[in-house]
């Protein structure tokens, strides 16, 4: 039993290193800095925003508009952020404080996440598009100085992955109050039985949720220099398929940050593979949803013969 | 030493219509151990609830250590009050491990190495109560067997950190422990009593209610009706307490009469999987009571009827739900629907629906049940909740069903609905259908045929409606010690 837990930890660590020996073989070319740097340089934002879903899916809940939420704090960081660095700091503060509000929404009104963040996605993409109509803007220089920056040996996708997921697993999986927001996930009812508020604990989930979200819409532009309202709308799909690719499950509070992370690099290396593969972009999609569902196959063939036994 | 624990004055607590505490009084001193029994419905979860301040009362006061709570009462309230409760449905979060689950407990437990001094104190509980535990802090609980679970959440409800340790209140404990462990906890019971703190002890297990405690309060429809020291009971005298004086000669059954002995048998079921206990049979037009405490394997064994497993089925089944807003209704769709789903075939034409025998089937059911709207198209939520249940009786009582089954269907449900449902069962019954109805209330049982009473799973009496009686049906439910 306890090897088939390893076994299911491991599994996100063995798709990347699948999919990257699929591209390295391909392409031997990418296995060098530079082509590590381009494959993976995407991964950042991409980890980022699934970092934030994860908090979300922890307690139980899913963001449908963490896609057009990243796309919106790249539009006010290209625009207000730019000219008026007070002015963008506290736009992007208010950002954060709006998740905590959803939360505090979702909790004491008992609404279900998907419709309430379904719903948001629309109005982010509406403010993002009324800030910046047509694509454009600029990314404030220290923001591009960071994302293009050389680090020695190791390219800096990789480093920040760790980091990310480094840091996030501290937070969550060791910490003191980590446990307090696994657990509200795990059995609210106990939880709240213990004297904890999970009106509180929502409230700083998605607060979190919504910090990573603005670090992944803030990297992103970084990247692409300009901002576009529609950019990031992939992400939606995208963060929620690296926290379950990464072993995380829809409910039940069972997550994993360095998965999670995994699973953004799989995803983003997935689509830099299927292009040296010559397959149309239009497949992509199509493809990377291939390989999500083999990796969940596989995942039910461990738990199902766990179950079993 | 008479210092007071936790004292209850007058303390009532209403859901709806249904009195759940009817003015409770109780001292629990400090190092006593209090035996606590009741039957279904006496009220004892909920007092634990009250007490735990996950519910507020309407009524009353409520007094800690001798201090009269004048502020908000709350869980966290509690907490720091040093009331710990181990409930029956375990409160542990299946996805942490088992010293994370002790630091929920405690929100000291934080900061540097705050893991390491989790694992020690639950450790140390755990060897303390449990010698031979076998039970790894680090283990996740969703990892562990039930027996495990429920011993790691007795260990952390008796771990003290900062708030002192004032009274444990101990659920059904040992449900799911084997001999030995259970022994070990009463044991310890006993050792921390003598330390100070109290105990509040429910069990259905009479004689370690009766071995384990130095008092016994007798609850009884939300009020405490017997209190004496343990040893001025027994068995026989704490089941005469729990049954009410009125009811021991209550055989009002006299007027069903039984004729159903040589009808053909329609129903035949093993209630525990190893078909060892005795089995479950329901003959044509008879009405079977399941009865017990709640949870003893009732309703589960009413699913493994209604999906015929382990069981043999020679009839069309419908199935009346008990938990009506999650199992029952469907609160989008109007009256009509509601009733006429589990008949859908019998006015189906080439694979469409027949609106208008749809709605003459629904009318027929709105006057056979009584039930009272002004229109069958209005939505279900309309209705009160009694009459919601009566849509529910229509939907099963319309269809092709021959056997219905009912989940304590009566729950929350006025006395007015409750007699004209009983009225309309008796009538169905004599036209040949079966029902096989668990219920909680003594007073339903009057209606059946046969009664079969559960404990920990199994069939443990079968009573004939002649000799039904409240006294049987207790002595059934509880057992002396666990087999």
């Amino acid at each position: 039993m306890i090897n088939r837990r390893y076994l299911r930890a491991a599994l996100p660590f063995l798709s990347l290193a699948i999919v990257l020996a699929a591209t390295f073989y391909v392409q031997p070319r990418t296995m060098s800095y530079f082509g590590l740097n381009l494959m993976l340089q995407y991964a950042i934002p991409i980890a980022l925003a699934t970092i934030a879903q994860m908090f979300i899916i922890t307690v139980n809940d899913l963001d449908l508009s963490i896609g057009p939420f990243v796309g919106l704090v790249g539009c006010i960081s290209a625009t207000l952020l730019l000219n008026d660095p007070l002015l963008g700091i506290l736009a992007l503060l208010a950002c954060i404080a709006a998740y905590g509000l959803v939360g505090a929404l979702i909790h004491i009104r008992n609404l279900p996440s998907i419709v309430v963040t379904l719903g948001l996605s629309f109005v982010w993409l509406g403010i993002a598009v009324l800030i910046l109509p047509s694509p454009g803007g600029k990314a404030p220089m220290w923001l591009k100085a960071i994302m293009s920056y050389q680090t020695p040996w190791v390219p800096l996708p990789i480093i920040a992955a760790i980091l990310i997921g480094g840091i996030v697993h501290v937070a969550l999986m060791t910490s003191s109050f980590g446990v307090i927001g696994r657990g509200a996930g795990g059995n609210p009812k106990a939880l709240q039985r213990a004297g904890w508020s999970m009106l509180k604990t929502k409230v700083a989930m998605f607060t979190i949720a919504g910090f990573f979200g603005v670090l992944a819409g803030l990297s992103l532009l970084g990247l692409t220099t300009s901002a576009d309202a529609h950019v990031a709308d992939r992400y939606t799909l995208y963060s929620i398929a690296g926290v379950i690719l990464g072993g995380g499950e829809f409910i039940g509070g069972r997550v994993s940050p360095m998965g999670s992370v995994v699973g953004a690099l799989t995803l983003a290396l997935a689509g830099a593979f299927l292009i040296f593969l010559k397959i149309s972009p239009d497949w992509q999609i199509g493809a990377q949803g291939a390989i999500l569902i083999i990796v969940l196959a596989m995942r039910a063939l461990i738990t199902g013969g766990e179950a079993r036994r | 030493m008479t210092l007071e624990a936790i004292r209850l004055d007058g303390v009532e607590k209403s859901f709806g219509a249904v009195r759940a505490l009817a003015g409770v009084d109780l001292v629990v001193s400090a190092g006593e151990c209090l035996g606590l029994v009741g039957h279904n419905g006496a009220g004892k979860s909920t007092l634990m609830h009250v007490l735990t301040g996950t519910l507020s009362p309407d009524k009353g006061s409520l007094a800690v250590g001798g201090v009269t709570v004048s502020g908000e009462w709350s869980a966290a309230a509690s907490q720091r009050a040093g009331i710990r409760c181990v409930f029956q449905e375990l409160s542990l979060c299946p996805n942490l491990s088992v010293a994370e689950n002790a630091r929920i407990m405690h929100s000291p437990l934080r900061g540097f190495g705050w893991k390491k001094r989790a694992s020690d104190l639950i450790r140390a509980k755990l060897d303390e109560i449990f010698p031979g535990h076998g039970i790894d802090p680090d283990d996740e609980i969703a990892d562990l067997p039930i027996g495990k679970r429920q011993m790691a959440e007795i260990a952390r409800a008796f771990t003290v950190m900062s708030d002192p340790l004032r009274l444990v209140i101990l659920d059904e404990p040992t449900s799911s422990l084997d001999a030995v462990t259970a022994e070990q906890l009463l044991a310890y019971i006993g050792k921390e009593t003598a330390k100070g703190t109290a105990v509040i002890l429910i069990s259905h297990l009479l004689g370690e209610i009766l071995s384990a405690s130095n008092r016994i309060v007798v609850m009884k429809d939300g009020k405490s009706v017997a209190e004496r020291p343990a040893d001025g009971f027994d068995r026989m005298s704490l089941v005469a307490a729990m049954g009410s004086e009125g009811h021991g000669s209550s055989s009002h059954s006299t007027s069903i009469v039984s004729s159903t002995g040589t009808s053909p048998v329609l129903v035949k079921a093993h209630p525990d999987a190893s078909k060892t206990g005795p089995e479950l049979v329901v003959r044509k037009g008879e009405v079977i009571g399941l009865a017990g405490l709640a949870g003893h394997g009732q309703t589960r064994t009413l699913l493994q009827i209604f999906s015929r497993d382990h069981a043999s089925v020679e009839a069309p089944m419908s199935f009346i739900a008990g938990d009506r807003q999650s199992d029952g209704i469907f609160n989008l769709w109007s009256i009509a629907r509601n009733v006429t789903i589990r008949s859908l075939k019998s006015f189906t034409r080439f694979g469409l629906i027949d609106p208008d025998a749809e709605a003459r089937l629904a009318e027929e059911w709105k006057s056979r049940m009584a039930i009272r709207t002004p229109d069958m198209d209005n939505n279900i939520l309309t209705l009160s909740g009694g009459n919601q249940q009566k849509a529910l009786f229509a939907r099963a009582l319309a269809s092709d069903a021959t056997v219905i089954l009912m989940d304590d269907p009566m729950r929350g449900v006025d006395i007015g609905t409750k007699l004209e449902v009983y009225d309309m069962i008796r009538t169905e019954a004599a036209n040949g259908r079966s029902f096989i109805w668990y219920t909680t209330e003594f007073d339903e049982l009057a209606y059946c045929d046969r009664v079969y009473v559960f404990r920990n799973g199994k069939i443990s009496d079968e009573i004939n409606a002649g000799s039904i009686s409240e006294e049987r049906i207790l002595q059934a439910s509880f057992a002396e010690s666990a087999a």
